[in-house]
């Protein structure tokens, strides 16, 4: 048994006198009925946030949460309940009520491993404890100072850092019994400025699973310079334009197309209901060949990875689409299981009482071989977008969206005026055969993505290159 | 219809003893306030959610998810002079409790004074508690949800050949007791239920699939839509998106149906909530006693609407909350604001903490029908997607689909298209607002026409 499970037994079983062998027992209580796989996932959270506004840190708060969510699976059925109690009564009660899915008169025997030779991508640090409140207080006071600083037009600054320790424990009749430390720590700074009776916004952030330390006076004068450069640009912009034309995406977060692009509709659930636009395409072209797109949950620290997922499944990196043929799936157990082929460490759920999904975890397409320079400069008349806010898609139709936070005009070949925010528009399986650039210049994004699926948000990376798309619908009003 | 397949949990999921449920809470408050105060508080808060419920999902025509739910969650809030900290558990346990309130406490002790902080002031408490007729349990069980979901599937598959599948029906039920208290006195406890049951279908033709639903959602059972409704409109609309094309880059009237158009009264809301003005990060900066909508358009508030979704006699700071107009023929007559951003703005609060309680947009005489005509040409929009609004300048930019007009008819489905514009002027130039009005939200509202819109397709 490996060090990490020792404590993360004790802190969810020693106070309920519960031991791994009345897990294996009420796992088995729920194969007396048809149950192909019996499941039970431990969880507590602590979580804080600390706000900054008009120069003060005015709002703080705390939380912490802890439960044992129950599911059983039969079939293509799914029993689920949960309970914030963990106590053997409690969890009876719920092992009963997620097993009534199935027919009477089974049995099975339970025998739990725990999971050997997992390393760890992030530290046990908790990272709410790795800095003193007053510390904290003065990253936001940092943040501030710097931001105003960097421009008079400044009129108001919300700085904001939160973190987050969770630890988990997961048993399931396939004998799995596995456990996670997972700390994750965000900042954010958002200024609004003015200018002849002009005002607009602009914001940056930084994340990942590690603790405060990474908050560093270089990186906080980043983000602030940031935040400001993008309302500083906005402040000049002009209507964006309306129609096709081509689009050059800069590298990093604009990877937010790929997530929405392709990424859902890659899940396992969608493709085993068949009701996604990739739905029985693997072996197909879906994009140029210059597109090798991954999910990779195992880069050490980024805010999407994870040492195993939610069902103790570890991390993998899964590739998608290699030089534009669709290779794979992302698969939680159910979906894996009903489509015969394995998990892909992609099971995910929001929290101990909401059910795991096939999600992402981080996505991105490899670098290319091109110059970014080129991109542009090959453009007569287009769409330069660095950044983006979020996305959406329809992943049955397969039409998605993204919106920039900072574009501009491409006219002959090069970066012009600054343009107003607009939604562009495209369909997933076409839109990556029309890339036509690849940039060499890979980068991820800087840790603050949030991806909402059936209501549950979950933590995510994206990243990619800058890229070309010959054309894409941009939703101005030039 | 299938025979029932599994044996579910006969007993009812929404089964609550309320009454010795809002005596224990309202102990605990009690008691839990003493608590902090003995810390040193001088104003405390406590607000505490008990949620219990079902939710069965079928999909054709096999259960496939069914869920129980049961959420406990606690929130405390103390102000040490105008120091504040906030702690939240979802453990309802007394040591967890305790630590709650000393997690409450430490935080007070670092966060910086601000002359706004604190409740709101002790003579604006609702004091007439009034029951609104919002708790309608129906004894359900997973069985019964079962039935249901599983005859409104059965209606739209049935409907016609052309829907192909079903992404599931699902009937969802819960039951909840809201308490809130504070060291001004004021205690109120509220519980309500929610009823839904929604469908969601795939259509397929040569050209690909589509996907659309159609939901229903009540306080009481007996006020949704019957199974048959649902799922033969969930039918109707998936197979009315087949055979859709992109239009060009242009501008046109735009026709936005109520689940759209109540999504231009909550950015409006938005724009006009107290922390956007103090912030200064509002199109909307200064517009009180302003024209921002033609004369026919009023909006309301009514939060005494017996069985409404967002009814309540009390916002979440405990101000009474009353009948209103936010705007009278066009004109903004309030802001929304709570205690904290009155307070920044040297204004009074309005009994707006938490959002606005059912708000009513007057409607014309027109059906949609009518409107459709009325547009002669121009785009039906019954689809937004993404986030494109920003509400410091007003600009609006996202993702659509819908249906093409011409010679004031329907034409075909349109979809990958975006419409623009900014929110100043589409309020301004809304030129009628439909009788066909949506009950499933807490806004209620017929469709808008809009004058002009940028629509970018080819």
């Amino acid at each position: 048994m490996n060090d990490s499970l020792t404590a993360v037994e004790q802190e969810f079983l020693n106070p309920a006198g519960i031991g791994t062998d009345d897990l294996s027992k009420l796992l088995e209580s729920m194969l007396t009925h048809k149950v192909d796989f019996a499941e039970m996932y431990f969880q507590s959270s602590r979580h804080e946030s600390w706000v900054l506004e008009s120069g003060i840190v005015k709002d703080a708060s705390f939380s912490t949460d802890k439960g044992v969510g129950v599911r059983a699976l039969t079939d293509e059925k799914t029993g689920f309940a949960y309970s914030e109690e963990i106590l053997v009564p409690a969890l009876e009660r719920a092992a009963e009520a997620s097993k009534s899915i199935a027919q009477k008169g089974h049995s099975g025997v339970v025998k739990l491993a725990s999971s050997k030779g997992i390393k760890p991508l992030y530290s046990d640090n908790d990272p709410i404890m790795s800095l003193s409140e007053e510390e904290k207080l003065d990253i936001l006071k940092k943040l501030d100072q710097f931001a105003r600083q960097m421009d008079s037009r400044v009129t108001e600054v919300i700085a904001s850092i939160s973190g987050v320790f969770d630890t988990i424990l997961v048993c399931a009749s396939d004998g799995t019994l596995a456990s996670d430390i997972r700390p994750l720590v965000r900042a954010n700074v958002s200024v609004i400025m003015q200018q002849d009776g002009k005002t607009e916004r602009g914001g940056s952030g930084v994340g990942g699973r590690h603790d405060y330390q990474i908050l560093t006076d270089e990186l906080l004068k980043q983000l602030a310079q940031e935040a400001v450069h993008q309302a500083s640009t906005n402040l000049q912009a002009i209507d964006a334009p309306a129609g096709n034309m081509p689009v050059v995406l800069g590298p990093g977060w604009p990877g937010v197309l790929l997530h929405e692009a392709v990424g859902h509709g890659l899940e396992g659930d969608f493709n085993r209901k068949g009701s996604s636009a990739f739905s029985d395409r693997v072996g197909q072209r879906v994009a140029s060949e210059l597109c090798t797109i991954v999910d990779d949950g195992t880069l050490p620290g980024r805010r999407g990875s994870l040492s195993i997922d939610d069902e103790g499944t570890p991390s993998q990196c899964t590739t998608l689409i290699e030089n534009g043929i669709l290779t794979g799936y992302m698969q939680d157990k159910k979906n894996a299981r009903l489509m015969g082929s394995k998990p892909t460490g992609n099971g995910r759920r929001e929290s101990y009482s909401t059910l795991p999904l096939p999600r992402m975890t981080n996505t991105y397409m490899l670098a290319g071989e091109s110059d970014p320079k080129d991109l542009i400069s090959s453009v007569k008349k287009g769409l330069y977008a660095p950044n983006f806010g979020g996305g959406q898609v329809d992943i049955t139709s397969g039409k998605f969206v993204f919106t920039t936070s900072e574009a501009y005009l491409i006219e002959d070949g090069r970066v012009t005026s600054p343009v107003k925010g607009a939604t562009l528009i495209g369909n997933g399986p076409e839109v990556l055969t029309k890339v036509s650039m690849v940039g060499n210049d890979l980068a991820l994004d800087k840790g603050v993505g949030i991806c909402g699926k059936d209501g549950q948000s979950v933590p995510v990376g994206v990243g990619q290159p800058s890229l070309k798309i010959d054309e894409l619908t941009v939703g101005g009003t030039g | 219809m299938a025979t029932p397949d599994v044996s579910m949990v006969e007993h009812p999921a929404d089964e609550l003893d309320v009454k010795s449920e809002i005596d224990k809470l309202q102990n605990v408050g009690e008691e839990l306030i003493k608590l902090a105060k003995a810390k040193g508080a001088t104003q405390v808060e406590v607000g505490v959610s008990k949620d219990i419920g079902l939710s069965v999902q079928v999909r054709n025509q096999q259960v496939e998810t069914l869920e129980y739910n049961r959420d406990n969650s606690f929130g405390l809030t103390v102000y040490f002079g105008h120091q504040k900290g906030v702690a939240t558990t979802s453990d309802l346990s007394d040591s967890a409790l305790r630590q709650t309130v000393d997690a409450a406490c430490n935080i007070a002790k670092y966060t910086q004074a601000d002359q706004c902080s604190g409740l709101a002031d002790k003579e604006l408490m609702a004091t007439e508690s009034m029951d609104l007729e919002l708790d309608w349990p129906m004894g359900i069980t997973a069985e019964k949800a079962k039935q249901v979901a599983l005859e409104c599937e059965n209606y739209a598959l049935g409907f016609s050949d052309k829907v192909s599948q079903s992404e599931g029906a699902t009937f969802n039920s819960h039951r909840n007791i809201r308490f809130f208290a504070n060291s001004h006195g004021f205690v109120a406890a509220t519980p309500s239920t929610r009823h839904s049951l929604s469908s969601v279908l795939i259509a397929q033709d040569q050209q690909g699939m589509q996907r659309d639903y159609w939901y229903t959602i009540a306080r009481d059972a007996n006020d949704l839509e019957s199974a048959k409704a649902v799922g033969e409109k969930a039918a109707e609309r998936v197979i009315s998106r087949l055979g859709g094309y992109k239009i060009e880059t242009q501008k046109a009237p735009v026709l936005m149906v109520p689940d759209i158009a109540r999504g231009l009264v909550s950015n409006l809301c938005a724009a006009i909530r107290g922390s956007s003005l103090y912030r200064k990060s509002t199109f909307l900066l200064d517009s009180i006693e302003q024209k921002i909508f033609p004369d026919f358009i009023s909006m309301h508030e009514r939060p005494f609407i017996k069985k409404g979704l967002a009814s309540s006699w009390f916002d979440n700071e405990g101000l009474a909350t009353k009948e209103q107009a936010i705007l009278e023929q066009g004109v903004l007559k309030t802001y929304l604001l709570n205690s904290y951003s009155a307070r920044r703005l040297g204004l009074n609060p309005t009994g707006h903490a938490g959002g606005v309680h059912n708000l009513h947009v007057t409607s014309g005489d027109m059906n949609f029908c009518q409107l459709v005509s009325q547009m002669e040409k121009g785009l039906v929009v019954t689809e937004v997607m993404g986030h494109g609004i920003n509400l410091v300048n007003g600009d609006y930019s996202r993702g659509a689909s819908g249906f093409w007009v011409e010679n004031g008819e329907i034409q075909h489905f349109v979809e990958e298209i975006t419409i623009a514009g900014n929110l100043k002027d589409m309020f301004a130039g809304v030129e009628a607002v439909g009788n066909d009005l949506d009950y499933r939200s807490s806004v209620l509202t017929g469709s808008w026409l809009i004058n002009e819109m940028t629509i970018a397709g080819n």
